[in-house]
């Protein structure tokens, strides 16, 4: 167990304390309400609690998912949570004694290389909670900086990321105006219109919550630039192997849900808000952020830097109350990028889109077409012949997860089904799919 | 490397063109061609500049860094108010249950039912330990804990018709406190202490008007302290229409003992990385959940679960709801973990926690007060603070002692926090420390004192052992270098 004290022990503390029993030492708890009876369950050995657990986790056994939408199931290397899970990085915490937490602290400083690297962006910082939160603090930075208070959010960014957005903004000053996509992408006409003074950023999602590449980009990024905006860009970190990155189009701010780097599931988290920006948005960029530099015998070292923007600091003037990050998260995702490497990461992309589109072919043939004609990457969304609620409901009882079914979002959108597949995914895999489909919409 | 020393070069630095560290399957599909399906403006121009390396070498890379941290597996770690504890690692088994990591979160509960009834009973026992009737387990930190926690109690004012926004604040409490405040768009204004390190009464009192939503308190306060007169100022609170919030970051000094909706705390955070063993991981990830009483229940994030006619939904109905948090339900594979940690202790295993951290704590109190001349009188809850004034030689100050406790093989305690005592040093033992660890902790710090006044400049320059020595924090932050540029 993990308490040490033998009752030997316990009365020479107690005796060295001075007290003659433990609840001398708790005389300011008002007596009454000491000790409640607590209606807990009973203690339970490991082997028991291993046991109970792996029971648990077998009711919601699964054979196949074709289930995205901001969380994907990719293959995560072993040497990636192996290593992640040592003890020295696992059970440390926040690096304040820089010195006894290199390790951590170097991670980091990779971490943020690399999520440079990956977007093309100067700055990135150390993570946050997760893809969506790092959006929401965006718009915030956003509306700081620009001194301006209406952030366009178009119909394809993520209901639920649009939904964190709302809560971090209520009281801010800042308000989300949403853009209408009837066509799956926002078209550069249609944010022409909803352009005015008060703009301070237009957050796009690339690949967009339909799968589609925003096709327009460029011109998205120039007319907001034009109008005196930023330009926030969201991105799914994997399609980065094949898909322009936000620094290429002139993003002023790129943030992601960064799970696909390495990350379990996990039925929502904890996952990896990655947040990147232009040098010159770097001393409002909220969270931690580590820097280099050298020791007293001129090693070079890292630290965590800037803190004057950081809340312990600067309490209520912060540039936000985030305090930590998603370190471990944060350092799965690194050991991650370095063992899939350079070539590595073009290739995964390349697979996810092959099998993906190969995917959408078979779809086709058993009349689930597509619904738009724009490029994606490893998700699109399909017209069903039947309620996509119902196709959902009948392959799910054989533990295969079709898509999610849009109409819960987008009203218009009710015999629509998102689908996606990544590399982990085989021929056979798909052909089975294409059958089961087939078979439930009859 | 520009002719720096190094301690354990970079993964780009030993990166060789065309290395490779992980195969990938050979693509099974007819193969198409990329270009044709994505216009050339929309595609990446060059690949990602990633370091190229073989698995033997990612693996020695990382575990070498990892020997440059102390960690609780490795020191003891006494850092008050993060309660580094001992975290089981049957916990790293359990979440790495195929069935466990592979739940897509948004499957139809038809699917969820195993990691649904895990998150009811959490909510369940949590609102149990605490005395409170509802949980939401969004929050993926404390600080988000409290932003959420924050934003119901406003929700709650408002729904009442009632603009209330002020939230009043004790001077020692944690900079999240204000930073959160803000973040919600209320103005934090501060009570001071007293001499003693509770809150000021008088003071509290005359701030209390009817602009006031909240007043945020941390149980235990954050000079490891109990006020007895909680329930009091709890009323006093009550009687003026605003509520009390609590900041859990401390509870690890009351499971089982007292509830902190018993002493009339309205909504609280619990930072699951604490109290309740899951890994701190470096910074996170953590979890925040937030307690509520009944009448601030309908304003928490949605989705809620909810078990009805024997199946475990998620619910989105709720109108008044703050909205979200999280993209998705919140740090699970924390939850997880405390889930099974509240399963091997059962209650009286929770409370056995709480007391022997709190007989831990004493403890180290009662051998360190011969050692400080400053130490504060009478039993401490799970933590105790002292200041460094008048008890290290000449010129030497708490941040030198700290580092060269780095030195002897501890990690060092929090130092200049609560800010409102000078040269602060906040130890917390937790439960896990044995009385060997402590005592011979307590020598360590009579050998630093003895150091301090006998040869001052070896404690200034301290620590000496530690991979790299003390840090140009100010050329760090003057010429910022926050990545690799080869």
């Amino acid at each position: 167990m993990f308490i040490p004290h033998t009752d030997e022990q316990k009365k020479d503390m107690l005796a060295t304390i001075g007290v003659a029993r433990f609840d001398d030492l708790i005389g300011a708890l008002p007596k009454n309400l000491v000790r409640p009876k607590l209606n807990l369950p009973g203690s339970m050995s490991e082997m028991e609690l291993v046991r109970h657990m792996e029971e648990l986790a077998s009711r919601d056994h699964l054979a196949q998912s074709y289930l995205g939408a901001g969380a994907y199931e990719h293959f995560v290397p072993t040497a990636v949570w192996s290593v992640a899970l040592r003890g020295e990085f696992a059970t440390a915490y926040t690096p304040y004694q820089a010195e006894a937490s290199q390790g951590t602290l170097q991670s980091i400083f990779e971490f943020q290389s690399l999520i440079c690297e990956l977007f093309k962006m100067d700055v990135a910082n150390a993570s946050m909670y997760d893809g969506a939160s790092a959006a929401a603090e965006a718009c915030l930075v956003a509306a700081k900086h620009t001194g301006r208070n209406e952030i366009l959010v178009p119909e394809t960014v993520h209901p639920q990321t649009l939904r964190v957005i709302q809560t971090y903004l209520a009281h801010s000053g800042a308000r989300v105006t949403s853009v209408p996509c009837p066509n799956g992408i926002l078209e550069p006409t249609v944010l022409q219109k909803h352009l005015g003074p008060d703009t301070a950023a237009l957050l796009i999602q690339n690949p967009n919550f339909f799968g589609c590449l925003e096709s327009h980009v460029q011109e998205l990024s120039d007319l907001i630039h034009k109008a005196g905006g930023l330009l926030i860009a969201s991105t799914y970190p994997v399609a980065l192997g094949l898909i322009a990155p936000p620094g290429e189009y002139g993003a002023d701010i790129a943030v992601a849900e960064g799970q696909s780097l390495g990350l379990p599931l996990a039925y929502g988290g904890p996952y990896l808000g990655l947040f990147a920006c232009k040098n010159e948005l770097l001393r409002k960029m909220p969270g931690r952020v580590v820097g280099q530099t050298l020791d007293a015998d001129g090693k070079r070292a890292f630290v965590l830097t800037l803190q004057a923007r950081e809340q312990h600091i600067r309490r209520e003037k912060a540039t936000s109350n985030i305090c930590t990050n998603q370190a471990l998260c944060a350092l799965a995702a690194t050991i991650y990028l370095s063992l899939v490497g350079k070539n590595g990461f073009k290739e995964l992309a390349t697979l996810n889109f092959q099998k993906a589109h190969y995917a959408a072919q078979v779809l086709a043939k058993g009349a689930f077409a597509p619904v738009f004609q724009h490029p994606f990457f490893n998700e699109f969304v399909v017209r069903c012949p039947t309620s996509p609620e119902k196709i959902v409901e009948r392959l799910a009882k054989k533990r295969v997860l079709a898509g999610l079914p849009l109409g819960a979002y987008y009203k218009d959108r009710a015999d629509q089904l998102l689908v996606c597949v990544t590399e982990i995914k085989t021929k056979a895999d798909m052909d089975q799919f294409g059958d089961l489909l087939a078979e439930a919409a009859r | 490397m520009n002719g720096e020393k190094v301690v354990e070069p970079l993964s780009f630095e030993k990166s060789a063109p065309g290395r490779k560290g992980l195969p990938w399957p050979v693509c099974d599909v007819p193969v198409i061609q990329v270009d044709k399906q994505i216009p050339a403006n929309l595609l990446r121009t060059e690949p990602a500049q990633l370091p190229e390396l073989s698995e033997p070498q990612v693996v020695r890379h990382f575990t070498r860094l990892s020997h440059l941290n102390y960690s609780i597996d490795t020191n003891f770690y006494p850092l008050g108010s993060c309660t580094m504890k001992h975290n089981p690692k049957v916990n790293d088994r359990i979440v790495q249950i195929p069935d466990f990591a592979g739940l897509h979160p948004l499957r139809p509960h038809e699917l969820s039912q195993g990691i649904l009834e895990i998150l009811y009973e959490v909510e369940r026992w949590l609102s149990e330990i605490c005395g409170m009737d509802a949980f939401t387990l969004q929050p993926s930190a404390g600080a988000q804990g409290e932003l959420t926690g924050i934003l119901v109690a406003r929700a709650y004012h408002e729904h009442r018709g009632e603009k209330r926004p002020v939230v009043l604040i004790p001077d020692s409490a944690h900079g999240t406190n204000p930073a959160s405040v803000a973040l919600a768009g209320l103005t934090a204004v501060t009570v001071k202490s007293t001499a003693d390190g509770q809150v000021d009464l008088d003071d509290l009192l005359q701030k209390l008007t009817k602009d006031v939503a909240l007043v945020m308190m941390t149980i235990p306060s954050t000079l490891g302290l109990f006020e007895p007169r909680i329930q009091d100022i709890a009323k006093k609170i009550h009687d003026a229409g605003a509520l009390l919030y609590m900041d859990g970051a401390n509870l690890n000094a009351l499971v089982g003992l007292v509830r902190p909706g018993d002493l009339g705390v309205d909504v609280l955070h619990v930072n699951l990385h604490k109290t309740f063993a899951t890994p701190h991981g470096g910074g996170g990830p953590g979890a925040g959940p937030v307690g509520v009483k009944k009448a601030l229940e309908p304003f928490l994030p949605v989705p809620r679960v909810a078990f009805e006619n024997g199946v475990y939904r998620r619910k989105f109905d709720r109108t008044n709801t703050i909205g979200r948090v999280h993209g998705f339900q919140g740090n699970v594979g924390v939850l997880i973990r405390a889930y099974a940690y509240m399963r091997l202790q059962g209650a009286e295993g929770l409370r056995d926690i709480s007391e022997n951290a709190i007989l831990a704590a004493n403890y180290l109190k009662a051998k360190l007060t011969p050692l400080f001349p400053k130490m504060p009188a009478g039993a401490c809850m799970h933590e105790v603070v002292v200041s460094g004034e008048g008890a290290f030689g000449p010129g030497v100050r708490t941040l030198d002692v700290a580092k060269r406790l780095l030195d002897y093989g501890y990690y060092a305690p929090t130092i200049y926090f609560p800010m409102i005592v000078p040269e602060a040093l906040m130890i917390e033992p937790t439960e896990n420390e044995s009385k060997e660890t402590l005592d011979h902790f307590v020598e360590t710090f009579r050998t630093i004192i003895a150091e301090s006044k006998a040869t001052p400049d070896l404690v200034k320059t301290a620590p000496h052992t530690t991979p790299v020595r003390r840090l140009d924090e100010v050329r760090a932050a003057r010429d910022p270098r926050l990545r690799y540029k080869p």
